[in-house]
């Protein structure tokens, strides 16, 4: 199972980005290989349609849980369609402090 | 000859000139009067006559899902994200549509076709003989008013005086109404903030190629550093419309200061000649 969080810089112990689409990484987390690999955001400064472009980056790589701080309206419809269960991370928690916490159930799903 | 005015800050008087300016000039020959601000047009509250009114639209993507194979295509194209390709369907965010074509002509298996969607509208009314006023109006909840802006100065072409009434800013839209003017009058005001954005605006006509002078509008008589500004980036002001009270109270029954103090319709026509002499057009 591959699971993406939004981070501040690439490694696992960065800081989760609370912006979704504007998040200058996504960590992916394959919960099988217990790896990360980091992928800069290309859309982190594009002018708009970041939410939707970036959905689409989840969407290619195949994960099906997203870990953020908060999401805007167009990206929330893309990952909805997509089936992508979306938790909210704690501010201030590391990318594998937020892990931690997903797995033990404790991170608060919002969609 | 195109005139366009602009200002860089909201609320100047760029339309307040415009109006007046347009109708002064009118009283002696053919004016169009076209109000760009297409976001919140007002030009129409200075003046009546029966408008037409037509639909802006532009071209949306439809996709065919027989010929779809969800191949991505598409969505990686658009640069505005408006196409999710998603596992089993796509998704079109039309808001963030900016009808360029592209994802037509990417899609390997002629699964897309365009369809008409519209935005906003032209107004055009004859307000008497000689002034024509041309209004785009974008719709509600549209995010991109260039296509209505284009549309609105596309209803004007072949007349042979044309006045563009800008939105404020230095964004996209100023910029789309500027383009193609052969001379710009830039509104300011008598405020730190009016030559903080006049200055803007300046650079942006001077990029687009575009010669310009400037009129301060509530003018205090404290214009020094307008002034110290203007000499330096070599603009003529072409006029000073004082901080009157009675300009003030006829604007604000929405009525034009220049029918009721007629010695501005004078000005405002030695304004116009004194540009025409400046682009070499014929007055």
């Amino acid at each position: 199972m591959k699971l993406c969080i939004t981070a501040k810089g690439e490694s696992p112990d960065a800081q989760v980005e609370e912006r979704f689409g504007r998040a200058p990484f996504f960590i992916f987390h394959d919960t099988e290989q217990d790896t990360y690999t980091a992928e800069a955001n290309t859309f982190a400064d594009a002018a708009g349609g970041v939410g939707p472009r970036s959905a689409q980056v989840l969407i290619d790589h195949g994960a099906t849980v997203l870990v953020t701080g908060q999401l805007g309206g167009n990206a929330r419809r893309v990952l909805e369609g997509a089936g992508i269960e979306v938790y909210q991370a704690a501010a201030g928690s590391t990318v594998r402090e937020a892990m931690a916490a997903y797995r033990e159930n404790k991170l608060n799903r919002i969609l | 000859m195109k005139l366009v005015v602009a200002s860089g800050k909201g609320g100047t008087g760029k339309s307040t000139f415009s109006a007046n300016f347009a109708l002064s000039i009118s009283r002696c020959r053919d004016v169009v009067l076209v109000d760009c601000d297409v976001e919140e047009p007002n030009l129409h509250l200075f003046f009546s006559g029966d408008m037409r009114e037509s639909d802006v639209t532009v071209q949306v993507p439809v996709f065919d899902m027989e010929r779809c194979d969800l191949c991505g295509k598409c969505g990686e194209f658009c640069r505005y994200g408006a196409i999710a390709v998603l596992p089993e369907k796509i998704m079109f965010f039309h808001d963030l549509c900016h009808a360029c074509g592209g994802c037509r002509i990417v899609c390997p298996n002629e699964a897309i076709s365009e369809t008409e969607r519209v935005i906003g509208k032209v107004w055009d009314a004859p307000v008497d003989e000689h002034l024509r006023l041309i209004s785009g109006v974008l719709n509600e909840g549209e995010p991109n008013g260039i296509p209505v802006i284009m549309a609105a100065k596309e209803a004007a072409e072949g007349n042979d005086l044309i006045i563009y009434d800008s939105s404020p800013g230095t964004a996209c839209p100023v910029i789309e109404t500027i383009e193609g003017s052969d001379y710009a009058v830039l509104v300011t005001e008598s405020t730190p903030f009016g030559l903080h954005d006049l200055k803007l605006a300046a650079e942006v006509v001077q990029k687009l190629g575009v010669p310009a002078g400037v009129v301060i509008n509530r003018s205090d008589g404290k214009d020094d550093e307008t002034e110290a500004f203007c000499r330096e980036a070599g603009l003529e002001i072409h006029m000073k419309i004082p901080f009157d009270r009675e300009i003030a109270r006829l604007q604000s029954r929405g009525d034009l200061f220049s029918v009721a103090m007629p010695e501005w319709q004078e000005r405002f026509v030695e304004l116009y000649e004194d540009i025409c002499t400046r682009t070499g057009g014929a007055p």
